[in-house]
């Protein structure tokens, strides 16, 4: 009631003069159109070089599909955001990130600067460039509302503890994916460390204003659900808002021979050759 | 049998493994570089065929030969027995909703939900969705992997070189058993690896290590609901996940007789 005495929505003209006073409001969490009007940009990126600038609202999702080579910074302002992350190759997304790849070929269970995000046919999706957190996690993957049901006692989507399975399904849909394309994925910000006996000691985050920036090896699907961490030990749901900046310049390439990154590893080196060996072929 | 190939890409590889199909030979014999019938080692290797781990009457006993894919539905109540024949074997295991296959294995959800990165008795083998589709009642090496995934061929390229492309692996094993229950490349995630060791050390350093098993070693599953097992009975050649010595699997299905010891919390 109090809301609807706000409007004056009694014909047509006055609906549309009402929704239209609405717009060129700000808040907390949206995106920013175009890009460059990012109230966010990064101090080291030229405004008119972005192509992507949201805050993610916390139990929001967002997804986009970037440009390979595009460089994609994650921040977390409050030290509260979770990333819930999967990429998918945009041409094929049958091909995907593949976590036990991603942990296994560079015998790491640690994400850092210099992990390469690996999917299931042996190419880098994207590369983790510089990592000021240091406090991520591959092992838990993201809530499904059975989870989320049983620690706050709701899960719906509409309601305030969303799971974040549930959130990836919706932004899968929206590239033509189903439930199946969903596959285990990757969080930023929110960590856990593994103990001797293989109990998972709860690692948390490294506190505000910390950032992690990627570069896209091949053409991406990014899908993004920032919900608390499954291990997350508060038993409330506890997320803050996730600052996302993409941008595009001639010197923001894939990884090539010429960066150091590309011979770190015998693994990642052969992983760097396979997905420029797929980008040649395809003509990217 | 090995060859040499000179590879001017990468570093010079000197002896590998010939690839598994048949090829002419240079003095003009067709020869099949798959082993004729199975693949281990069968004059030294000592097998344990093992029993049930559980008593109850048999209602399926299957062996999985050496390289080789097999699935099956395993009925709500009933357990699975999978016994490492030739020890250090590792079985490569994937589960689905046998009436919904949308609802599938999940490794981060089984370890989350326990709060444990290694699989041991009572551990709930849960779905995408949370549910338990399985649960390990009872399990004779200490510690069992979800976190190794599976080898494929793409995948063996960076771990050992793109002279292993055409070797056999667990992804093409799913893909061929998956393939009989309409599933493909969607539909595989990270897996379970049955007898194979992967520790995780403090500095996050992980890797498949030599294995804790030994010939006869069991692990059984109770099914919670109708459960679609599919397994690779991994031909790695390249790393100790099954002793460099591919080995048989056996399969048990049984109706327990009496209920056992752990409940599914779901």
């Amino acid at each position: 009631m109090a809301l609807a005495a706000d409007h004056s929505t009694d014909t047509v003209l006055n609906a549309r003069a009402d929704a239209r006073a609405q717009g060129g409001q700000v808040s907390d969490w949206m995106p920013y159109l175009p890009a460059s009007s990012s109230p966010f940009c990064p101090e080291d990126v030229a405004a008119d070089s972005l192509t992507w600038a949201e805050t993610v609202a916390p139990g929001g999702y967002t997804h986009k599909v970037l440009a390979r080579g595009t460089r994609f910074r994650l921040e977390d302002p409050t030290g509260e955001a979770c990333a819930h992350t999967l990429l998918y190759n945009a041409l094929e997304p049958t091909e995907r990130l593949n976590v036990a790849d991603t942990q296994k070929i560079p015998w790491q269970a640690y994400l850092g600067a210099g992990h390469p995000l690996l999917s299931g046919d042996g190419r880098v999706l994207a590369t983790i460039l510089t990592d000021t957190s240091g406090r991520h996690d591959a092992f838990c993957g993201t809530s499904t509302a059975a989870w989320n049901a049983l620690r706050y006692g709701t899960a719906l989507p509409e309601g305030p503890a969303p799971a974040g399975r549930d959130l990836f399904v919706k932004a899968a849909a929206k590239h033509g994916l189903g439930p199946a394309d969903v596959p285990p994925s990757v969080s930023f910000f929110q960590g856990v460390r593994v103990a001797g006996d293989g109990s998972f000691d709860w690692f948390g985050s490294s506190g505000a204003g910390t950032a992690v920036e990627l570069v896209a090896e091949l053409p991406l699907i990014v899908l993004i659900a920032n919900v608390p961490h499954p291990r997350d030990p508060r038993p409330e749901y506890v997320v803050g808002p996730l600052r996302v900046h993409a941008w595009r310049t001639p010197e923001t390439n894939p990884t090539t021979p010429a960066d150091e990154r590309f011979d770190a590893s015998p693994e990642v080196r052969r992983a760097y050759l396979n997905t420029l060996d797929y980008a040649e072929a395809r003509g990217l | 049998m090995t060859t040499t190939i000179d590879n001017p890409v990468m570093r010079p590889v000197t002896t590998v493994p010939v690839p598994t199909a048949t090829y002419l030979t240079p003095d003009g014999q067709l020869v099949s570089s798959v082993p004729v019938g199975a693949s281990y080692a069968d004059d030294h290797t000592h097998l344990e065929w093992g029993d049930p781990l559980v008593p109850g009457a048999v209602v399926l006993d299957e062996q999985v030969a050496p390289r080789a894919s097999w699935s099956g539905v395993v009925r709500a109540g009933q357990v699975l027995t999978i016994v490492d024949v030739g020890g250090n074997q590792s079985g490569d295991c994937l589960l689905y909703n046998a009436q919904h296959t949308d609802e599938r294995y999940s490794a981060p959800d089984t370890l989350a939900w326990q709060d444990n990165a290694y699989i041991r008795t009572g551990t709930v083998l849960r779905s995408n969705l949370g549910r338990a589709l399985m649960t390990v009642v009872d399990n004779e090496i200490d510690r069992q992997d979800t976190i190794g995934g599976a080898c494929s061929r793409e995948s063996n390229t960076l771990r050992y070189g793109h002279h292993v492309m055409y070797h056999h692996g667990c992804r093409e094993n799913f893909l061929t058993e998956g393939a009989k229950h309409g599933l493909g490349m969607r539909d595989i995630v990270s897996n379970i690896n049955w007898f194979m060791n992967v520790p995780i050390e403090d500095d996050g350093a992980l890797g498949i290590v030599d294995g804790m098993s030994a010939p006869g070693k069991r692990v059984a599953l109770r099914a919670e609901i109708d459960t679609l097992v599919l397994i690779s009975n991994c031909p790695q050649m390249n790393n100790p996940c099954n002793d460099f010595n591919p080995t048989p699997l056996r399969m048990i299905v049984s109706e327990p007789d009496t209920d056992l010891e752990y409940e599914a919390d779901a």
